[in-house]
């Protein structure tokens, strides 16, 4: 089956960055396939690659960097909600792509599942 | 897989067509969740899809008449729900119930809407292929 | 329908107005802070107890741990982990996160 995810609330003050993870993970594990992961509202933090976090902690960004490498899973952040908070290009993490909320609704329509993670 | 496609239908030309339902529960302005996710309503209507919006619990607030915002020099995004009508959006469905526990009469809302029961609202839930709530 | 709900039930209204809405056929899961629904002898046990009699109710497992109360999880009440999760997605046509 063929999963979308849409993420509205940034890493580490919120679970649902985590939460969205470790779905998209079982399902990649269960041989389903993550079709696109969409960050919306605060959402769009979670690309942000001058995040740092303490050593002991997991490092949010990264971890999805590493699963659009490992899975090709597309991730994408919303152009309108980066502007708004400051997230553009030249701040973006590795994996993800920046683009319009039409990459939402389309994931809506492709996907079989579209799950929203949010507060 | 396969039976979900089915399910959907598929249109000439062969775009898909899915009732979306973007439900709204939260009250404008304190977070801005109403907000931009009317901007994805208007998105949506793009891409000739079967859209409604679902109103409950406190995102009933998002249509009451009257909002003014030049105080807190915020966006007042209030008349965008006036303009949906033109961007082919025009099933709005309030909840009955959301509005009497929070004294809301019907004349009071910015936009005609279809008020229905929250067990109605539970039925046209179940009949969506896509819901998004913000 | 999946009615997925994440808030505690002592600080919004989620668990209560998705419980008011969810329709015969659907189910529940209760993830993050609503694992605490989850759990009994409190206020919430008797709504959820309710629920039962009409919907299968899910607790994601891993945040009832995560949180010290998987060992007072509600008879009837089913705790999956994150496959399970997937499993409950796959299996309903929809999803709705009560956000």
């Amino acid at each position: 089956m063929n999963f979308g995810l849409l993420i509205n609330e940034g890493p580490y003050n919120h679970q649902a960055a985590d939460t969205a993870y470790q779905f998209a993970r079982a399902a990649l594990a269960k041989g389903h396939r993550v079709q696109r992961v969409f960050f919306y509202n605060d959402g769009v933090n979670n690309a942000s690659k001058l995040t740092e976090p303490p050593q002991d902690d997991r490092h949010i960004v990264n971890r999805w960097s590493k699963l659009a490498q490992e899975s090709g899973v597309d991730l994408v952040v919303c152009v309108a909600a980066g502007l708004r908070r400051g997230l553009v290009e030249d701040n973006l993490a590795p994996g993800f792509r920046i683009s319009g909320l039409g990459q939402l609704v389309e994931s809506g329509i492709e996907a079989d599942r579209l799950v929203v993670f949010g507060d | 897989m396969t039976e979900t496609r089915d399910e959907i239908g598929l249109e000439a030309g062969g775009g898909v067509r899915k009732k979306f339902m973007f439900v709204n529960r939260k009250a404008p302005y304190g977070t801005i969740y109403a907000l931009e996710g009317l901007e994805v309503v208007l998105i949506s209507a793009a891409f000739d899809q079967d859209v409604s919006l679902a109103f409950l619990d406190d995102g009933v607030y998002q249509l009451v008449k009257g909002q003014q915002t030049k105080g807190l020099e915020v966006k007042n995004f209030s008349p965008t729900y006036r303009a949906l009508e033109g961007y082919d959006v025009e099933k709005l469905y309030v909840e009955r119930e959301a509005l009497e526990a929070r004294g809301i009469r019907e004349d009071q809302l910015l936009v005609p809407v279809q008020v229905v029961s929250a067990r109605e609202m539970g039925q046209l839930m179940e009949q969506q292929d896509v819901i998004i709530g913000f | 329908m999946l009615h997925i709900v994440n808030k505690s039930p002592y600080e919004r209204n989620s668990l209560a107005s998705c419980l008011g809405h969810a329709q015969k056929g659907g189910a529940v899961l209760l993830t993050e802070d609503a694992v605490y629904g989850a759990t009994r002898g409190n206020l919430v046990e008797g709504a959820i107890r309710k629920a039962l009699e009409e919907l299968p109710v899910y607790a994601l497992g891993p945040d009832l741990e995560a949180r010290g109360m998987q060992a007072n999880v509600i008879e009837g009440v089913q705790v999956v982990d994150f496959g399970g999760f997937v499993d409950l997605v796959a299996e309903h046509r929809t999803s709705q996160s009560w956000l």
